[in-house]
């Protein structure tokens, strides 16, 4: 078991920094997930902390000891890869053993710690087996159960579940998320999946183009979103917004097609442009929610899911385009125009130029 | 094209190399410079002194009419093996890939001559056509045809094309196989469907199809006839009667060792490697064009 | 499935039985061959099947003297010669292309790229086109009718280094990377994982160069000059000799037979891996 604390860190391949300084401490037992679009640099930040890519400039370490010039080998920790780096000529016994042989474990050892995880992710009648006579499931299994025989302080995952198919993704998170607190091992866990996100994480790190947008758990990623990025790339269909600019009393916002929102309390100085967002699950019909801006939606498309419907419009005298999820019942046709109101307290103001939150 | 990860020892990499590099240096690379600066040498009758005659040498080979008679005798050669042992391999590989019983046997049948030494090939087809033993070549004697390989020009060169093109059709005849059979069958079926008969869907689906495979081979059966069939022409004609059979390769080996003419047989050599490197620089544009072919 | 008339089914049966008779027909006359006696053979006289001298005519070739007309060495120790040169030009290039492949596809240092064009350009000198200076060469490191001198200079490879190359890059980086943190270095990586996987390729090679080990000619032609050095393949052109109707043509042609088979026995019992490496790797 082990904190691990990451700072300062930065990563440049020649001229292009990929890695533009990070800190995060990550406390004993914490499952951190890292997550953000592909490129966004959240591979090499878990692949430093494994020791894969050397840290250009700062510091990482693990259980306060600074690990920069380990080997992977040395830092204690255990990674899952996305398609599970099973060495395809052993069998899942020497597969999970392998680590240990090198160690220079002795056998008897070795035999009970890969017997032992083999209990746990019931693969002891697969044993014998090649890996490519598994299940995508099973193998993800495996090399779950290299991991754990090493005993780390630290687990490692890297896109663990993204060669899975929908159902098995399902089961194995839940899975994942067992595992982790039955053994309660720091796991830094990167994936672009905001689901997986949302429902593994202690604490989750968005981060875009090398930077750490905002790190907290998941309630708090998703109604306090730090910035524009993390409140688009968090919820499903993405947040609204509307580009606008504060009124006189400061209290107010104007947006384009000359609507103005009223906020719950004070933010910006009169005059500045920001962006105004609001998820699409939060805007009502009008008539629930009692003197709230009113937007007339005009409906552009629907789209039934069953427990909801997802309406696609706009808003007459404004380009963008917004979206409203409002419960499957709603009959909704295409042409009509819905009176919707953002429920109270569920605007999100952003400076337009930074695009960094400003006020509830 | 190199892996994104890596090990970094510092000197492991070289000790790895250095018995592959130290053979290359000291039998290929070291030689072949030896042959280019010899070939601008003249030694006296006695091998007692040397002079630097830039390329006087070459002037000599490549005026000299034995020397371009063995460019044709090659060229004669290398056409009619590449061309027989092609063109069988590929009748062979068409009928071995229709649908029909036994393929695996036959292709089992056909494939093992390719463990053959070019020589002992020689020697098979020469108990053949022996003009006094063998079974075929007394029996053209008897019947009246004059047939001895070893006075007949025109009879010695096509003794060794059959010999050498025998020896090669099972290697052709593999990779035709293999082409032929990649092709998927979805393209050929979709050929039936919009109306091609077997014969059309062959000339215009399967064999542009297999073209990448074919001028690989070409390519390979011209080396194969330049010179490994060193030993065919050895065994069997000793590149005569006269120089009936001399191809280059035999040329620069009688020069070299048995002539002791040093220069004009480096000087061969040097030409002979520069048609090599011509041939694999060929090679290798089209291997990096097989890469899009899948 | 597309439909098929019978009497077009015919046709391909047919070439290829035709093929295969003719593939076939010089070797089962080389066998005849080796069970009759010299006489009938020298009167051109040589039925369609096997005669009774077959026992004898072996072990004449094997282990005889050839009732001393020439003094011969046996055909066991030419084979021998043959075998020993085979296996260590196949065990050779295996060997330090399989090394050389993994200096160039997993690390990365100065020359990498100077070393690799090193062994490529050995693709375009074929000992045949330097025959003269790689000889002088060998004698002058006294490597003149030894085993030594007759494989050493053979068993660089491009071919070979560039096709483990080409495997080598095809394993996942991820694996890589999961032995680095299993606590694999270089060597235990190649020897537990690399030499594993590349086993189908190894095999494949094996065959391809243990038949062009055998067959070797010109090479030995230059490097032996003694009986007791002379290969299989070298040992039976020299028994041609005058190649008249005197020429022991039993013996001859038990000696082909005999030379033909190691190589023939590998391709068919390896047939597929064969097959498999040759079309893969030959490109």
């Amino acid at each position: 078991m082990a904190t691990i604390d990451i700072r300062s860190v930065r990563k440049s391949y020649a001229q292009t920094e990929v890695i533009k300084g990070i800190d995060c401490a990550i406390a004993d037992g914490e499952f951190l997930v890292m997550l953000g679009p592909s490129g966004c640099g959240k591979s090499t930040l878990l692949r430093m902390v494994a020791g894969l890519e050397p840290i250009t400039k700062g510091e990482i370490a693990i259980g306060g000891r600074v690990v920069n010039d380990l080997e992977p080998k040395d830092r204690n920790i255990a990674m899952v890869f996305q398609n599970y780096a099973l060495y395809p000529h052993m069998s899942v016994y020497e597969n999970m053993a392998y680590g240990l042989k090198i160690k220079g474990m002795p056998k008897a050892e070795i035999d009970a710690a890969v017997k032992e995880a083999a209990r746990i992710l019931e693969l002891g009648p697969f044993l014998d087996r090649k890996p490519r006579q598994l299940s995508g499931g099973q193998r993800q299994r495996v090399a779950m159960g290299r991991a754990i025989v090493r005993k780390p302080q630290v687990f490692l995952f890297d896109e663990p579940l993204s060669n899975l198919d929908a159902k098995l993704r399902t089961q194995m998170r839940v899975e994942i998320k067992r595992l982790q607190s039955q053994l309660a091992v720091t796991s830094l866990y990167v994936t672009h999946d905001q689901v997986e996100a949302m429902t593994l994480a202690d604490r989750i790190m968005v981060m875009n183009a090398g930077v750490a947008e905002q790190v907290g758990t998941p309630l708090e990623v998703y109604r306090r979103p730090a910035s524009t990025f993390v409140a688009g790339f968090i919820g499903a269909p993405a947040m609204n917004f509307m580009p606008g600019r504060m009124g006189a009393d400061g209290r107010s916002v104007g947006v384009d097609g000359g609507l103005s929102f009223t906020l719950a309390e004070g933010a910006a100085a009169a005059g500045r442009p920001v962006t105004l967002g609001v998820r699409p699950e939060h805007l009502h019909p009008a008539n629930e929610i009692p003197d709230a801006t009113t937007i007339a939606l005009r409906v552009e498309l629907v789209e039934a899911l069953g427990a909801d419907t997802v309406v696609h419009g706009r808003i007459e005298g404004t380009s963008g385009p917004i979206l409203a999820r409002l419960p499957g019942t709603a009959r909704v046709a295409i042409g009509d125009v819905l009176p919707l109101a953002p429920a109270p307290g569920e605007l999100h103001l952003f400076d337009a130029e930074t695009g960094r939150r400003m006020a509830a | 094209m190199q892996r994104r990860v890596i090990f970094d020892d510092k000197l492991l990499p070289y000790l790895l190399l250095f018995p592959q590099v130290a053979v290359t240096l000291v039998f290929f690379i070291w030689p072949a410079l030896q042959a280019v600066w010899q070939s601008t040498q003249l030694q006296d009758v006695f091998g007692l002194s040397t002079q630097f005659v830039w390329f006087e040498n070459y002037t000599a080979v490549l005026t000299d009419p034995g020397y371009v008679g063995s460019i044709r005798v090659t060229a004669i050669f290398a056409a009619s093996v590449t061309g027989l042992s092609m063109g069988l391999a590929l009748l062979f590989a068409v009928m071995a890939d229709a649908n029909i019983r036994g393929r695996e046997a036959y292709q089992a049948l056909l494939i093992w001559p390719y463990a053959l030494a070019p020589a002992v090939a020689a020697v098979l087809w020469l108990f053949i056509f022996h003009p006094q033993i063998g079974m075929v070549g007394r029996t053209l004697n008897q019947a009246g045809v004059p047939w001895d390989y070893k006075l007949n020009n025109g009879q010695a060169l096509s003794l060794v094309i059959l010999a050498s093109a025998w020896k090669q059709v099972s290697y052709n005849f593999i990779f035709f196989l293999a082409a032929l059979q990649s092709i998927p069958k979805s393209v050929i079926e979709a050929a039936a469907i919009d109306g091609a008969g077997p014969r059309r869907r062959f000339f215009t689906i399967q064999f542009p199809l297999i073209a990448p495979t074919s001028f690989f081979l070409l390519i390979v059966n011209v080396t194969y006839a330049f010179f490994d069939t060193f030993g065919v022409i050895h065994a069997l004609t000793q590149g005569g009667p006269g120089t009936a059979t001399s191809t280059l390769i035999y040329n620069v080996y009688k020069a070299g060792m048995v002539a002791q003419d040093l220069g004009g047989s480096a000087a061969q050599s040097v030409i002979l490697m520069a048609f090599v490197i011509a041939l694999t620089a060929v090679q290798f544009r089209f291997v990096e064009r097989r890469v899009h072919y899948g | 499935m597309i439909a098929r008339r019978s009497w077009t089914d015919a046709i391909p049966h047919l070439v290829l039985i035709l093929g295969v008779a003719v593939f076939a027909f010089p070797i089962y006359v080389a066998l005849v061959g080796s069970t009759w006696d010299a006489g009938t053979i020298g009167r051109g006289r040589l039925p369609l099947v096997p005669g009774p001298d077959g026992w004898a005519n072996y072990d004449q070739a094997l282990f005889g003297d050839r009732g001393g007309r020439i003094s011969y060495v046996p055909v066991s120790q030419m084979m021998w010669n043959s075998f020993v040169m085979a296996m260590v030009i196949t065990v050779g290039k295996i060997v330090i292309s399989l090394l050389s492949a993994y200096a160039v596809a997993f690390f990365r240092f100065p020359g990498r790229m100077v070393f690799f064009w090193m062994i490529f350009i050995t693709l375009m000198l074929p000992v045949e086109v330097r025959i003269v200076p790689t000889f002088e060469v060998i004698s002058d490191l006294g490597m003149v009718n030894t085993f030594a001198g007759l494989t050493v200079p053979l068993i660089a490879s491009a071919t070979a280094t560039l096709l483990f190359r080409q495997f080598f890059l095809t394993i996942p980086d991820e694996l890589v990377e999961a032995a680095k943190i299993d606590g694999a270095g270089p060597m235990r990586f190649f020897f537990d994982v690399v030499l594993p996987l590349s086993r189908t390729n190894i095999a494949a090679l094996f065959v391809i160069l243990f038949i062009y080990g055998w067959n070797q000619y010109l090479w030995p032609l230059l490097v032996t000059s003694t009986r007791e050095m002379e290969t299989i393949v070298i040992g039976i052109t020299k028994m041609l000799g005058t190649s008249d109707a005197q020429t022991d043509w039993n013996l001859i042609m038990a000696t082909t037979i005999l030379a033909l088979l190691p190589p023939v026995a590998v391709v068919i019992a390896m047939m597929r891996t064969f097959v498999k490496g040759l079309v893969d790797g030959d490109k």
